[in-house]
């Protein structure tokens, strides 16, 4: 048992030879490296992981990946990964998101896979700005930050995903650096790991479009409390929250969902026997 | 169905009385006693808008013949009570010759029925309940119903017990106490609405709804993973499999949306499941985009729409064809895909089934266009017949290869596909236009060969002589789909009656449009009816579109609440003629 063990796979085994679109400095780099370790450092062969993605700059990784995988329409891939895992239970099913597409598009999907507690890890790579479209504010954009869509900022409240998630019953939740790729991997292993729903976003900056993101290596923090099972202290840490410090919060013990099975029938007849009416000679 | 229709082989019942007065259930009881008996018919629920209490009707026809549409006027009107009837006045006519009976304890005949100057007998039914213990007085009226048809009384004793015996051994007691009490009402009221013996005796005979028939063609397609959002009038689907799927292995699960109820199908396609979802207008309009998707991605998939009247929320408990071009033309881009349209109730299994098959075998979206006035009608049809189709999804089976391409163009356009466990297919299904690989790609030669591979696979596919019911032989045709075609049937059987023939083309398969057969089902016609329950008459510029018409070409088309009936399409018909 505890004689070393080769590793069955490495990291590259989980990459495709594809070069992804993004920009030189991305973050999403940096959590592809993070996604790829974390698989090869728990074993599951490639064609046993499935990731699936929605659109936007962070949802063009399925491809880069040599598992399975689904790059679909805006804001549904929690709904297709949730069909594809209760459907296939044997496989891990990943989903990777972004700010837009996980949290505002995909804002209903994201409160009812939470409270649904599917076994998905939902990464969301969160830079806080529309990269793809080219610089538009996001639900997690600060009310000033200014942009043609909307000159002098939103005036919004920014989307804060932690909250959302505990308040909406997500099993596992976590927030990670990309540049720091030791304990992004280590925090990915963790929710694969957790039964149910884990949620870890990862602050992934957009070098293009928000280059004062370039600073978030040096104002991410380590977390000053340890994670817990308890909601409310999670609660509790969440709400003085600045946003920027980092690591798992918070381990739930739900019980994942499993769906409704009866008694197994094999035998169409006696499926279809409701609509018989028995003839009136045999009785 | 080879029987010529009279009246005296269709006996016509409305059973009616304020929420609670159990009207819905003797209707139900007595349709099932008539199928026990050998009989046919259908019976349509009409309830008020109240979701519940207000008033409830159970509208009955009975045949002695299969029969696939309702009743335009009634022989038979049973009122417990008149506690807001007026409101269903349009919806069941009676005859010159029709019968009334009611409780003159329960308030005063509606003038716009006593005006008729049908005869109204009255029958003291709240009294009669009295006397039996634990009585009510819809077992009364459905008592007087069945004597009044001259049903067996053994046929409506074993349904009472069956349906009744879960509320415990009293209750049937007093259920078949009250049923005698109703028949021996009759035997002073010397008239009778017999019905003529059943054509073929009573052997498995199925007491079914459109949507019942819907989820088992589903689950005998091997659908095995359904995700529903409820929608009136398509619920009943959902709630049919979500037991039925527990059952076989398979689950349902219940989405928070449509949006996201399609992208779980297809989630659960992509892993090998043939799989399923149901809705109604509103609901196919959320679920376009990914439709899209799935023709795209090429990942099979049902959905099964139960049309209701539009646009918006329109009339959500009534029926109208009006889903026909979103069905065919909602999604964005140039997206081939499947649309079929159950013809009759019974064929709500076989055509379901049928969609299955065919969305496998293409790895395609198949778009079944069902209605409320089928899946929501109970039904007794014969035993369905099994159907095995043979082709299944096909399947890249792993194993050493060089480059797996997930959308390899093919002699047939239809490309295996790796099921996500397999070792050496992973690739990525994409939305976005892809090489065969299935990579990304903007290139105009990827983006033509994957159009032209989804276009030809399901424009070359074999599809049999399922395209259509074509009947009868005549210059006058009928040209119709959908749930219409057992109204045009009826219509066609009445007008043979006065010697007039009529042949009927009935599309089951609307998309893609089968040119060749319908032109050929066409030759020699001189006159063409086209047929729709829609406003603008959708079907027939679809058929415009889709071909020359090589006739002379009439189109009756009007929206719902209110079903088209045979006698509309007769007159139609003979107007033409005589004109």
């Amino acid at each position: 048992m505890n004689a070393p063990q080769t590793k069955p796979f490495k990291a590259g085994d989980y990459r495709s030879d594809l070069t992804p679109v993004w920009c030189p400095g991305c973050g999403d780099f940096h959590v592809l490296m993070s996604v790829t370790r974390a698989l090869a450092e728990l074993g599951t062969a490639p064609q046993d992981v499935a990731v699936i993605s929605g659109i936007g700059c962070s949802s063009r990784i399925p491809a880069y990946t040599n598992c399975y995988g689904f790059h679909g329409v805006h804001g549904r891939s929690l709904a297709l990964a949730t069909g594809l895992k209760v459907a296939r239970s044997d496989l891990t099913v990943m989903v990777m998101s972004g700010d837009g597409d996980g949290f505002s598009i995909g804002g209903n999907h994201f409160l009812h896979a939470c409270r649904r507690n599917v076994d998905l890890t939902y990464i969301v790579m969160d830079n806080r700005v529309y990269g793809m479209t080219k610089g538009q504010p996001s639900p997690t954009t600060e009310p000033d930050w200014d942009s043609a869509l909307s000159p002098g900022g939103t005036g919004l409240s920014p989307f804060h995903p932690l909250v959302i998630a505990l308040a909406s019953g997500a099993n596992f939740v976590a927030r990670e650096f990309s540049g720091d790729i030791k304990n992004s991997t280590r925090t990915i292993i963790e929710a694969i790991k957790h039964p149910g729903f884990s949620f870890v976003e990862i602050l992934s900056p957009c070098v293009t479009f928000r280059p004062d993101e370039k600073e978030w290596k040096n104002t991410v923090h380590k977390a000053s409390v340890d994670e817990t099972d308890d909601p409310a202290r999670a609660a509790r840490r969440i709400m003085t929250d600045d946003g920027m410090n980092v690591g798992i919060l918070y381990r739930g013990n739900r019980k994942p969902y499993k769906a409704h099975v009866s008694d197994r029938i094999d035998d169409m007849a006696a499926l279809e026997s409701e609509f018989a009416i028995p003839p009136a000679s045999k009785t | 169905m080879t029987t010529s229709q009279t009246a005296s082989e269709s006996v016509s019942v409305a059973i009616v009385g304020s929420g609670g007065a159990g009207a819905l259930t003797a209707g139900s009881i007595l349709l099932a006693a008539c199928g026990k008996s050998g009989l046919y018919g259908n019976m349509n629920r009409s309830v008020g808008p109240q979701i519940r209490g207000g008033e409830a009707a159970a509208l009955l026809r009975i045949c002695s013949h299969p029969v696939d549409c309702m009743s335009e006027s009634y022989d038979l009107l049973i009122a417990i009570d008149w506690n807001n009837a007026d409101r269903f006045a349009a919806e069941m006519p009676l005859k010159p010759d029709g019968l009334v009976i009611c409780d003159p304890e329960s308030g005063e005949v509606p003038d716009a029925i006593a005006k008729t100057g049908v005869s109204i007998v009255e029958v003291n039914m709240k009294d009669l309940a009295k006397e039996v213990a634990g009585g009510r007085e819809n077992m009364i009226a459905l008592g007087l119903a069945a004597g009044v048809m001259g049903l067996p009384i053994e046929s409506l004793m074993a349904i009472v017990s069956a349906k009744l015996s879960d509320k415990g051994e009293h209750i049937v007691e007093a259920g078949r106490n009250c049923i005698e009490a109703g028949i021996a009402q009759v035997s002073s009221h010397a008239r009778s609405l017999e019905i003529k013996p059943p054509e073929k005796q009573g052997d498995g005979r199925w007491l079914i709804t459109g949507n019942e028939a819907a989820g088992l063609g589903a689950v005998r397609g091997g659908v095995r993973f359904a995700a529903a959002y409820p929608i009136t009038p398509a619920t009943e689907i959902l709630e049919w499999l979500s037991p039925a799927l527990s059952k076989t292995g398979g689950a349902l699960v219940q989405a928070e949306d449509e949006l996201s109820s399609i992208n779980m199908i297809i989630g659960a396609s992509y892993g090998g499941r043939a799989s399923v979802t149901a809705t109604s207008g509103p609901g196919l309009a959320l679920m376009i985009e990914s439709i899209g998707l799935a023709a795209a991605s090429e990942v099979p998939i049902v959905v099964v729409d139960v049309m209701r009247g539009g646009p918006s929320t329109g009339i959500p408990t009534k029926s109208e064809q009006s889903d026909l071009n979103i069905a065919v033309y909602g999604c964005h881009g140039d997206a081939p895909h499947i649309v079929v349209a159950p013809l009759s109730v019974a064929d709500c299994l076989f055509s379901t089934q049928w969609a299955v098959h065919l969305a496998e075998a293409m790895q395609s979206p198949a778009i079944v266009l069902s209605d409320q006035s089928l899946g929501q009608a109970h039904v007794l049809i014969d035993q369905p017949a099994n159907v095995a189709f043979l082709a299944q999804r096909k399947i890249f089976a792993g194993g050493q290869v060089e480059t797996y391409n997930r959308y390899a163009l093919t002699a047939d356009g239809v490309s295996p596909m790796a099921i996500p466990g397999t070792p050496g297919g992973q690739y990525t299904a994409d939305g976005l236009t892809h090489s065969q690989k299935g990579t990304p790609s903007s290139k105009k030669s990827d983006h033509q060969d994957q159009l032209d591979k989804r276009r030809d696979k399901i424009a070359n596919f074999d599809y049999g002589n399922h395209w259509a019911d074509v009947e009868g032989d005549s210059d006058m045709v009928i040209v119709t789909w959908g749930s219409m075609t057992g109204a045009a049937r009826e219509a066609i059987r009445k007008l043979s009656a006065e010697g007039v023939s009529v042949k009927l083309v009935a599309l089951r398969l609307i998309a893609p449009f089968m040119k060749d057969n319908f032109l050929k089902a066409l030759e020699g016609t001189r006159r063409i009816l086209v047929l729709e329950q829609t406003h603008s008459g959708q079907f027939h510029q679809y058929l415009r579109a889709q071909c020359d018409l090589p006739a002379e070409v009439r189109h009756f088309h009007r929206p719902g609440p209110h079903l088209i009936g045979p006698e509309e399409i007769c007159t139609q018909i003979r107007d033409w003629i005589s004109a």
